[in-house]
C-alpha cells in the first residue's frame, strides 16, 4: 500500500479502526470518546461505525474506568480505555500500577490483562500544571506494564496497532502538541519492531537519546548542529517498556558523547534511566559527562512565556550540543 | 426452608465446615512455622458466604479480596494447592508469587483475589461488558468486606453497572470491622445496601448466621442480575477472631466478642440439620471427621511440597514469550564482566 499523508491523530483514529475492524474483542471506551469523538477528536465518528457496546461514553469516573477495562481483558475483551489526559493519572494509579500491571504476576501466569490504556500529556496549549504533565516515569516504574510513546504519524499508527496484539497492559501516550502534526503513513510498513529504538537521523559526534514529540525537537537541532559542523545521531526511542537500550549504546561508544532529552521534569525522570544506562554501558567511551536536557522542575505555567521556557527547546539542545561537543558555550553558561 | 430443601442445607453445613476446618488449618501451618508471613486473614465467621456461592452458576465470575479463602472453597478450590500458596510452595495456585492474599484459580471464574481494599471491585464491571457485547449468560460478583465499602472505586463500579444494566453483583461481607475500625466508627449510615439502592441498584440485606437466607436472598440478587437488573447484597456477619494471624483485638472487647460469635452460621445449620432430622449426630461427626482429614493432609501436602526454584521470580511478569526483565546480575556483568 502507498504511503499517504496524515495527521497523527488520525493515524491514531486509523489505527483503532483497522484494528476493531480486524479484532471483534476489542472496544474503546472512556470520557466522551463516543458522541463527542474525543477530547482531540481521535475517536471521532467510532461511535456511528462500531455501536455503543464498542465505543463506551463512560461517567467521569477513571479509576473506574480503567478497573472496569481491565475486569474486560480478563475476560475475553481486549479494551481500550481513554484517560483524557496523563495528568488524570492519578486518580487510577492503583489500578493501574496495583491491578493491571500484577494480576499476571500475583496469579502466577493464570491471567494476563491485554489492556491498551492511551493518555496523552506534554505542553504547548497553555493548558497549566494540571493538563500538561509528561508522567511517563510513573508507569516505568511499575513492573508488568508496557509503555510506548509514539512521535512519528506512522508509528502513532503501528505501535498502536502492536499495543493491540500485546498480551499485557499497554500505557500509550500521545502528545497533544502532535495530533495536528502531519507525516507519513504507511499502514503496511512499520518505521521497525514494537520495542525497537530507531536511530532517526545518523551522526559521529554526539547522541541524542530521546522520545515523543521531543524526537522533533532534537532533529531540528541536529539541523542546526550539522551548520556547525556538528554531527547527532537521533535516537527515538519509541517504547520504554521494552526498553532496547542496545540501540543507543551502540550509538555512544561509536560518538563518544551521550545528550538524553525529555519534556519531562528531570529530577528523578525517565533521562535518569536513559543516562545511567548509558554512563554505566558507556563508560570507556565517553569523552564528557552523559548530559540530561529535560523540562525544569517545576509545575507547568499557563502563560506561553513561561511554558515555552518549562521544556527544552530545538534551541536549548543544540546550544547544548555546541558546548558538549566544540565547548562553545551558550550565551546563559555561567 | 430455602427452595432447596434440607439437602441443599446439608450441602451448604458441609460447604462451611470445610472453610471452618481450612482456616483452622491455615493457623496451624502459622504456628508451625511453614506459612509464608503473617498475613492470614481467616474468614471465621463469614462461612454463609457458602449461600452466595452456591447460587452462582457455572461460567459465572468473581473477584475476591484478603479474606478470601472462603470463598475460593466454597466455588470448588482444591485445599492442597490453596494450602501450598499459602506456604509459598511451588505447586501453590500461584506458584507461590501470590501466598493467601492473592489466591486465585481462574479455571473456577477467578478473576483475582485483592489485597488493595476494594480493588477487585470495578473488574466485575468490565466482565459484565465482555458478557454483554459476546453474549454470554454469565454473572460477575465482587466479593468486598465492609471496610471496602467506604471505598470511592465501589461508587463507581455500582454506578456503571446500574448505567449500563449489566450482568454485576456486588456482595459486601458486612463483618463489622475494617481491621480495627467498627462499622460504626467508619460510616454514618450503616445499611450498606441502601447506598446502592440510591445508585439505582438491587439491594438486599441478608443474616450471616443464617446460610438459607443468604442463599435465599443471593439467589434473588443473581437471578435478577443475570436479567440485566445488577444487584447489591450485604451478608451481615461477624469477624470472630482478629483481622490477621497476630492480631488479638485488643479494641473490642470479651462481652461484644461472645455476642458476635453468637452469629456462627455452621453452629446454627448444624443445630438446624439435627432439629429437622435432615442428619443424626453421628452422620455430622463423621462428616466433620472426613472434611478434618482433608484438611489435615492439605496442611502435611504444603510442608511437604518443593519451594519455587528462585529463577522462576522472573517469569510472568509479562506473558510467556515476551521479553523477560533483565535480571540484576546479568546487568551488573554487562558493566562490569568479562564478556561486555
Amino acid at each position: 500500500m502507498p504511503a499517504i499523508e496524515s495527521t497523527y491523530r488520525d493515524a491514531l483514529r486509523q489505527a483503532l479502526i483497522d484494528a476493531m475492524n480486524e479484532d471483534p474483542s476489542i472496544f474503546v471506551m472512556g470520557e466522551e470518546v463516543g458522541r463527542y469523538g474525543g477530547a482531540y477528536g481521535v475517536t471521532k465518528g467510532l461511535l456511528e461505525m462500531f455501536g455503543e457496546h464498542r465505543v463506551v461514553d463512560t461517567p467521569i469516573a477513571e479509576a473506574g474506568i480503567v478497573g472496569a477495562a481491565i475486569g474486560a481483558a480478563m475476560t475475553g475483551s481486549r479494551p481500550v480505555a481513554e484517560l483524557m489526559y496523563v495528568d488524570f493519572a492519578g486518580l487510577t494509579m492503583d489500578q493501574v500500577a496495583n491491578q493491571a500491571a500484577k494480576s499476571r504476576y500475583m496469579f502466577g501466569g493464570q491471567i494476563g490483562v491485554p489492556m491498551v490504556l492511551r493518555m496523552q500529556g506534554g505542553t504547548g496549549r497553555s493548558a497549566a500544571a494540571q493538563h500538561s504533565q509528561s508522567l511517563e516515569a510513573w508507569f516505568t516504574h511499575v513492573p508488568g506494564l508496557r509503555v510506548a510513546m509514539p512521535a512519528t504519524v506512522n508509528d502513532a499508527y503501528h505501535l498502536l496497532r502492536m499495543a493491540l496484539t500485546c498480551p499485557d497492559p499497554v500505557i500509550f501516550i500521545e502528545h497533544k502538541g502532535l495530533y495536528v502534526r502531519k507525516g507519513e503513513l504507511d499502514v503496511s510498513a512499520p518505521d521497525g519492531p514494537w520495542g525497537k529504538s530507531l536511530v532517526r537521523r545518523e551522526g559521529s559526534d554526539v547522541t541524542i537519546v530521546t522520545y515523543s514529540k521531543m524526537v522533533f525537537e532534537s532533529l531540528a537541532a541536529a539541523e542546526t548542529l550539522a551548520e556547525q559542523s556538528v554531527s547527532a545521531e537521533v535516537i527515538d526511542i519509541r517504547c520504554l517498556n521494552p526498553l532496547d537500550d542496545e540501540t543507543f549504546i551502540r550509538s555512544v561508544m561509536k560518538t563518544g558523547r551521550a545528550m538524553v532529552v525529555t519534556e519531562a521534569v528531570m529530577t528523578s525522570g525517565f533521562a535518569a534511566e536513559l543516562s545511567a544506562r548509558i554512563s554505566e554501558r558507556c563508560f570507556e567511551y565517553l569523552e564528557e559527562p552523559v548530559v540530561r536536557v529535560a523540562g525544569e522542575d517545576i509545575p507547568i505555567p499557563v502563560s506561553p512565556a513561561l511554558e515555552r521556557g518549562a521544556v527544552p527547546s530545538a534551541q536549548l539542545i543544540a546550544e547544548t550540543g555546541l558546548w558538549l561537543v566544540k565547548r562553545i558555550a551558550p550565551s546563559w553558561a555561567a | 426452608m430455602s427452595t432447596g430443601g434440607n439437602k441443599l442445607l446439608l450441602d451448604l453445613y458441609r460447604t462451611m465446615r470445610r472453610i471452618r476446618s481450612f482456616e483452622e488449618r491455615v493457623n496451624e501451618l502459622f504456628v508451625r512455622g511453614q506459612s509464608a508471613g503473617s498475613m492470614l486473614h481467616m474468614s471465621i465467621g463469614e462461612e454463609a458466604i457458602a449461600g452466595v456461592c452456591r447460587a452462582m452458576e457455572q461460567g459465572d465470575s468473581f473477584t475476591t479480596h484478603h479474606r478470601g479463602h472462603g470463598i475460593f472453597i466454597a466455588r470448588g478450590a482444591d485445599p492442597n494447592r490453596m494450602m501450598s500458596e499459602i506456604a509459598g510452595k511451588a505447586d501453590g495456585y500461584c506458584s507461590g508469587k501470590g501466598g493467601s492474599m492473592h489466591i486465585a484459580d481462574m479455571a473456577l471464574g477467578a478473576l483475582g483475589a485483592n489485597a488493595i481494599v476494594g480493588g477487585g471491585i470495578p473488574h466485575v464491571v468490565g466482565a459484565g461488558m465482555s458478557y454483554r457485547n459476546r453474549k454470554l449468560p454469565h454473572v460477575s460478583v465482587a466479593f468486598f468486606g465492609d471496610g471496602a465499602a467506604q471505598q470511592g472505586i465501589l461508587y463507581e463500579a455500582m454506578n456503571m453497572a446500574a448505567l449500563w444494566k449489566l450482568p454485576v453483583v456486588f456482595c459486601c461481607i458486612n463483618n463489622q470491622y475494617g481491621m480495627g475500625t467498627r462499622i460504626d466508627r467508619a460510616a454514618a449510615n450503616t445499611n450498606l445496601h441502601e447506598r446502592a439502592i440510591a445508585c439505582g441498584l438491587n439491594g438486599l440485606e441478608a443474616d450471616g448466621g443464617d446460610v438459607e437466607a443468604v442463599h435465599e436472598a443471593a439467589e434473588r440478587i443473581i437471578t435478577a442480575a443475570r436479567n440485566g437488573m445488577p444487584g447489591f447484597l450485604t451478608l451481615t456477619c461477624y469477624r470472630h477472631f482478629g483481622h490477621a494471624r497476630l492480631d488479638k483485638s485488643p479494641y473490642r472487647d470479651e462481652a461484644e466478642e461472645r455476642e458476635g460469635r453468637k452469629r456462627d452460621a455452621v453452629a446454627n445449620a448444624r443445630h438446624t440439620l439435627l432439629a429437622r432430622g435432615t442428619a443424626g449426630e453421628q452422620d455430622l461427626e463423621i462428616m466433620d471427621k472426613t472434611i478434618e482429614a482433608e484438611m489435615n493432609t492439605a496442611v502435611d501436602h504444603a510442608v511437604a511440597a518443593l519451594p519455587p526454584p528462585v529463577d522462576t521470580m522472573f517469569r510472568d511478569v509479562f506473558a510467556e514469550g515476551e521479553p523477560r526483565p533483565r535480571p540484576l546480575r546479568q546487568h551488573l556483568s554487562m558493566i562490569l564482566g568479562e564478556a561486555r
